[in-house]
């Protein structure tokens, strides 16, 4: 058990764990899931699990961008920026993430002109300062990122400049949610929403998983007292037998989401048909692509793309973690041939995967204790 | 890229929808065009992801959010990455 006066507020900590004992049924088992992987993140860092009775299990959910992103996207993108006349831009979270024949940071060693950039503007003036080469963005992330990438087209358009292009694998949080749902083992009781997704698509969007999937969901913030009181109001909802979308990271996330923001995207991109997901398979109308309009901005457009399709190794068992159906120390590969440094499942790719997260902060302590 | 990011607007820049913020002593100009850029003034806060404000938020909330990129050992790349913004540092942007 861990001290609560090693946290801020402790006195509020120790009322809401009192609250989350008290709520708690101990003949049931929760199982409950955040799906952003900054949750995550502080989940672990924070070791909230030493917080929470043992019937309360949290589950970590699709929520890091990078580990979705399916093998062959990026060897896709690197074929691309094998051209001698492209250099490739992405953010720094892309550029050891391996493809089948290395990473971004590997194919740089090699002499494709890679660059790390940490907005997706930097691009346009990469573009503007390279005028005989041609820039392509290697654009991730949820309803996060996605606006910042449609401004970036929006002003590409508007400058007239031609030797930029996006590469666009952005995601929506949703369908994935929807497809844990579906899924014929799933086991979860109710969800922790996504705090910064939030902050584009407000609330409204989740609310079907109460209403329609009976499903409690709660946006939650980051800090440990945002996390444990998101439990004891999804713990209230389950006790009181009610299924509601509730907000309680009210101080950041309109209800409405931004609505500028949402304006740009819609602007932009259009939903794919279908998206491949790492660990999830193939998920429809789960990813955005560029619309028409920017079809002179669309590197899948502009150049010809391999349409390259890596399969994870089968040992590797991504889907099952990412469900709760097993933890991340319970698949075979977990710790072995799989760790952050040689990561082989999406999972153990970014610091915000759940098997990553569980490595550095589980796994090393255990280590440590046991020598 | 995942990382939201308090920062204090210095500045707008006039004409543009950029405008410059300071984010643990460093100085760099950020998109605000997805805030209601009429509503910002110097001395606001707010939070950026990837060099955009996403929304505005109060000064308790902005140091919350430092405390917490502290505790979960980001603030380092956070800081990286608001250096990172922009390759000239004396222009808005295009």
């Amino acid at each position: 058990m861990r001290f609560v006066d090693e946290f801020r507020q402790p006195e509020l900590i120790a009322r809401t764990t009192e609250e989350i004992r008290r709520l708690a049924d101990p003949d049931h088992h929760y199982r409950f899931m955040e799906v952003c992987g900054g949750h995550t993140h502080a989940i672990y860092r924070f070791g909230l699990k030493d917080l929470l009775p043992p019937n309360i299990e949290l589950i970590h959910g699709p929520g890091c961008p990078v580990c979705v992103l399916p093998m062959g996207r990026i060897d896709d993108g690197l074929a691309i920026a094998a051209r001698p006349d492209v250099i490739f831009a992405a953010f720094g979270d892309m550029m050891r993430v391996p493809g089948a024949h290395g990473s971004p940071l590997e194919h740089k060693a090699r002499g494709a002109d890679i660059r790390i950039v940490y907005s997706p503007t930097d691009a346009l003036k990469l573009a503007q300062v390279n005028p005989d080469k041609h820039v392509m963005f290697f654009a991730i992330g949820f309803e996060t990122t996605a606006p910042s990438t449609a401004i970036t087209l929006m002003r590409a358009k508007e400058l007239g400049l031609r030797n930029v292009s996006v590469f666009c694998n952005h995601v929506t949080i949703l369908p994935a949610i929807r497809a844990i749902l579906d899924s014929p083992d799933m086991r979860i009781d109710a969800f922790i929403g996504p705090g910064h997704v939030s902050t584009v698509i407000g609330c409204r969007p989740f609310e079907w998983v109460a209403k329609r999937e009976g499903r409690p969901i709660v946006v939650s913030g980051f800090e440990p007292l945002d996390i444990l009181q998101a439990v004891v109001m999804l713990l209230r909802q389950i006790k009181a037998g009610e299924a509601k979308m509730e907000n309680q990271y009210k101080r950041v996330v309109p209800w409405e989401g931004n609505r500028a923001a949402l304006k740009v995207m819609a602007e932009v991109f259009e939903l794919r048909p279908y998206f491949e997901w790492r660990g999830l398979g193939f998920i429809s109308q789960s990813a955005l692509r560029l619309r028409d309009a920017y079809a002179d901005w669309d590197a899948e457009k502009l150049f010809s793309v391999p349409g390259l399709r890596v399969t994870d190794p089968k040992a590797a068992q991504c889907g099952e973690v990412l469900k709760g159906v097993l933890k991340p120390a319970q698949c075979k590969l977990f710790g072995k041939e799989c760790t952050p440094e040689h990561p082989i499942g999406a999972l153990m790719v970014s610091s915000e995967g759940s098997c990553a997260a569980y490595f550095n902060y589980e796994h090393r302590k255990a280590a440590a204790l046991a020598n | 890229m995942c990382l939201a990011i308090p920062a204090q607007i210095v500045r707008l820049i006039p004409g543009t929808d950029f405008a410059t913020a300071e984010v643990m002593g460093v100085k760099r100009n950020i998109n605000i065009g997805l805030v209601e850029p009429e509503t910002i003034s110097a001395g606001d806060w707010v939070l950026i992801h990837v060099g955009f404000a996403m929304n505005k938020i109060s000064e308790s909330d902005a140091r919350e959010q430092l405390q917490i990129l502290a505790a979960l050992g980001e603030d380092e790349t956070a800081i990286e990455e608001v250096r990172g913004y922009g390759l000239h540092d004396s222009e808005p942007g295009p």
